[in-house]
């Protein structure tokens, strides 16, 4: 079973990366572009059975930083 | 005063810092590899150096802060060992919740590689003992990603214990409030972005770092 975690900034937190493609695309003619955030996708092959609770424990303990970083659980559909 | 230095795979400055502490304390440190689960007995003080640990994989730090070693470093920082992280260091104890706060891509994006002035904001801590308050000091930057943030409350609470030890005086990397130094609520684990170590001896064009371990010989020894 696989799992995608998304790992963006919080909110309110200022995200220099995401400014800077901001400014790239305006500068190749992008003009509708209001606000870039820019964040991590990390892909979990797991376990069957593995628990949400224990993927939130993975994102609480290591992917993510809660002092800066949201994260959101996405399970996917195994193949 | 017997001192540590933690190595981990990428970190760069630790032999930086075991040469100034040598100058300073006269032994030599022991340097403590990141797989070991315990610290020599007896240790006094330990450092954590600059780098780039473990590649700064996932965020800067965090691979880091979670090896056997640090552990035993927090452990030790409980028992009231002075603990210091300098710079991948700061990073590093940051993400293992033994500092608050997070540091973050630098604001404009780039290497930032120079002296910075900075003033000492307090001069009451085991480390900032050899400055006066307010005095302004030169050390040297080198890194990525020093941009240091941390929610509204935590910085007032930061500003009102005094545990801001350092402030840049010019922009360097976004920090919020200029913050270039923090301390822990004991007063025995800091964390800075700028480098003392490597401003010990009059041919490295400063000594403004060498009175950081001075200061800290003095209160703990």
């Amino acid at each position: 079973m696989k799992a995608r975690v998304f790992i963006t900034l919080k909110n309110g937190v200022l995200d220099p990366q995401g400014k800077a493609i901001h400014h790239a695309l305006e500068g190749l003619g992008f003009s509708g572009v209001n606000d870039v955030r820019a964040g991590k996708l990390i892909e979990l092959d797991l376990a069957e059975g593995t628990s949400d609770t224990e993927i939130e424990d993975m994102c609480r303990k290591l992917l993510a930083n809660t002092v800066i970083e949201n994260f959101r659980i996405e399970r996917m559909e195994t193949a | 005063m017997k001192t540590a230095v933690i190595v981990f795979p990428g970190s760069n400055c630790d032999r930086d810092l075991a040469v100034a502490l040598e100058l300073i304390t006269g032994s030599k440190p022991e340097m403590v590899w990141h797989r070991e689960t315990e610290l020599p007995d007896g240790i006094d003080f330990v450092g954590v150096p600059g780098g780039f640990s473990y590649g700064d994989y996932l965020r800067s730090g965090a691979m880091a802060a979670r090896s056997p070693v640090m552990r035993a470093v927090k452990d030790a920082a409980g028992r009231g060992v002075p603990v210091i992280g300098i710079c991948n260091g700061f990073q590093v104890l940051t993400e293992a919740g033994m500092l608050p706060g997070a540091l973050m891509r630098n604001a404009r994006l780039s290497f930032v590689c120079r002296p910075v002035p900075l003033r000492v904001e307090n001069s009451q801590s085991l480390f900032t003992a050899g400055y006066d308050a307010g005095e302004a000091i030169s050390l040297p930057v080198a890194h990525h990603d020093g941009n240091y943030q941390a929610d509204a409350e935590t910085l007032d609470r930061l500003e009102g214990e005094g545990r801001v030890a350092f402030r840049y005086l010019d922009k360097v990397n976004g920090s919020a409030r200029d913050i270039a130094g923090v301390l822990n609520d004991s007063g025995n684990v800091l964390g800075l972005m700028p480098h003392p170590e490597r401003v010990v001896e009059a041919a490295h064009g400063g000594t403004d770092g060498r009175r950081l371990f001075e200061g800290l010989l003095e209160t703990v020894a």
